[in-house]
């Protein structure tokens, strides 16, 4: 009993909560920093106060112009979706395919260095850079249209996927892979028989959700030109058509969500 | 026993699915291969592109290479101004999307109806892109930084509420119980009992987010809403391509280092 009763000697009287930073001086220390970030970086940013001031005015002009939704162009707004959603599946099929031997060859212990550097590299890289930037260079090679768009798309896709599938292989306990070997089988069948076992369930369920990503990127990689209802809608804010603007966001937002429920339904089907 | 005589003894062979199961596989397949096949027909793609498209992509490779390293002096600022924008917007998330997270969680919300609003905030805002975000603050605001810090922050609040709201729901409810228990208030219990168990969440979830809108903030410019993405589209519409190149790589390094960041944060967190 003297280990509690030293402990009620020595605790401090006053009960203080846990902080997520427990020294004083580098709690305080970060919040002052953090504040003088934000007083520096608003100073230097070139904001232009005056044309602020007069945005809310025009906020409410917008949105009184916006209300209410005008679906009267129905057909070019079915059509726009149409292509966007055939995009994003087109491009999910590829992306799946293609993820396949790109995260083979990230997987660090089925293939030699090289082999995986070079896959790594391909992956990190495509990663970096936003649909959008990848987006206007198939717009420059390919020409404007759908054909960018679902390029992009499949470069996006593929390096998701397929760093996913490297994860997973590089993951996995060692004595399954040795197991199989073990029994003389050949590089295809320890796919077949290891890998793709191991990994098709999350793999399913990581093209699922990239179908799902598909869907809402689709919709933006036309603001560069490359096909879909993006390309629709950047069109009507140039052009101030905010009542058509609005039906098309609602159109696209309510797209998104099925697209989601579809995702999280097949998801937790293959669970 | 030979092989052969094995083979006699037990003809059956080692199947890991049943007929069935294989047909259903298959069915999948099919179908799977079907949309694809669908969705490409009817897109009408050019496919006589693809005929010219390696000497076009060879073509400009040798325009982007090398990099015009001159235009450094150009490019610092707006790269400063893409950290700023994606740093304050992450900011402006953090503020945001504090109260709407405890709304839409189901043990920390009022009623129904504000859970139903908490959600649908929520889900609107993620399902709006950044860049499209980025059209309508610049329509209000006017080209400038400031619409791309609202676009960064309205995209990354359903984001960020989303994963708050799921790590409220999922705290030890017996922390919060047992300061109720001593007479505190709404309030406190919710200061005492439910933020010590979420603020991790919270501070792991926006420094992951700020690392994804630094990517998102290269492109806002692309409708006017500040940053690197402005210079970025000049000059690619002025075929200024060694100017590209050298934008692209900083870009790259941008991104890396913040994602490197993000992850040592987040690792310290945890």
């Amino acid at each position: 009993m003297s280990a509690p009763q030293s402990h009620t000697a020595s605790a401090p009287p006053r009960w203080n909560r846990l902080r997520m930073i427990e020294t004083p001086a580098l709690r305080y220390g970060l919040l002052i920093l953090g504040v003088a970030y934000i007083v520096w970086s608003v100073g230097v940013l070139d904001i232009n106060w005056h044309r602020i001031s007069t945005g809310i005015p025009r906020a409410g002009n917008m949105f009184s112009r916006m209300v209410p939704p005008d679906f009267s162009r129905w057909s070019l707004l079915v059509k726009g979706v149409l292509e966007s959603v055939q995009m994003a599946l087109a491009a999910s099929f590829f992306g799946m395919l293609l993820a396949i031997p790109l995260g083979l060859c990230g997987a660090g212990n089925l293939v030699p260095r090289p082999v995986y550097l070079v896959a790594r590299i391909i992956i990190i890289l495509s990663r970096t850079f936003h649909e959008i930037i990848i987006a206007i260079f198939f717009v420059k090679i390919f020409g404007f249209g759908p054909l960018a768009g679902v390029l992009t798309l499949i470069v996006a896709s593929t390096s998701f996927i397929s760093k996913m599938i490297a994860e997973d292989i590089e993951n996995m306990t060692p004595g399954q892979l040795e197991a199989i070997r073990a029994t003389g089988a050949s590089f295809p069948k320890l796919l077949i028989y290891c890998i793709s076992p191991n990994t098709l369930p999350r793999f399913l369920g990581v093209s699922i959700y990239r179908l799902d990503a598909n869907i809402r990127h689709s919709t933006v990689v036309g603001i560069v030109g490359a096909g879909g209802i993006g390309q629709v809608l950047a069109a009507t804010f140039s052009r101030y058509d905010y009542d058509f603007s609005l039906a098309i966001l609602i159109a696209i937002v309510s797209l998104v969500f099925l697209g989601e429920f579809f995702s999280s339904w097949v998801r937790g089907y293959l669970r | 026993m030979t092989v052969a005589e094995h083979a006699a003894k037990y003809p059956e062979i080692w199947r890991r699915f049943s007929p069935r199961m294989t047909l259903i596989r298959y069915a999948w397949y099919l179908g799977i291969v079907a949309v694809a096949v669908w969705s490409i027909s009817n897109l009408d793609l050019p496919w006589f592109y693809f005929l010219d498209a390696h000497t076009q992509a060879l073509d400009l490779a040798e325009r982007m290479w090398p990099p015009d390293l001159e235009f450094w002096q150009t490019l610092a600022n707006p790269l400063l101004e893409t950290i700023h924008i994606a740093t304050l917007g992450t900011i402006f998330t953090f503020v945001i999307a504090f109260p709407i997270a405890f709304l839409a969680a189901r043990n920390t919300t009022f009623n129904s109806a504000t859970w139903f609003i908490g959600r649908l905030i929520l889900v609107t805002s993620r399902s709006v892109n950044t860049v499209v975000w980025g059209l309508f603050f610049v329509a209000i605001f006017g080209p400038g930084p400031l619409a791309g810090i609202w676009a960064i922050a309205f995209r990354s609040i359903g984001f960020m509420g989303k994963l708050v709201a799921e790590a409220i729901e999922e705290i030890d409810e017996g922390v919060s119980e047992a300061i109720e228990a001593t007479g505190a208030s709404r309030l406190q219990v919710l200061v005492y009992g439910i933020l010590p168990q979420v603020l991790p969440v919270i501070y792991g979830t926006a420094v992951y987010r700020w690392d994804i809108n630094i990517r998102e903030s290269t492109v806002l410019g692309f409708v006017g809403a500040g940053g690197i993405g402005i210079l970025l589209y000049s000059s690619i519409n002025q075929f200024q391509w060694r100017e590209v190149s050298l934008i692209l790589l900083s870009v790259f390094g941008v991104v890396l280092v913040s994602e490197f960041v993000s992850a040592l944060v987040r690792q310290r967190i945890s």
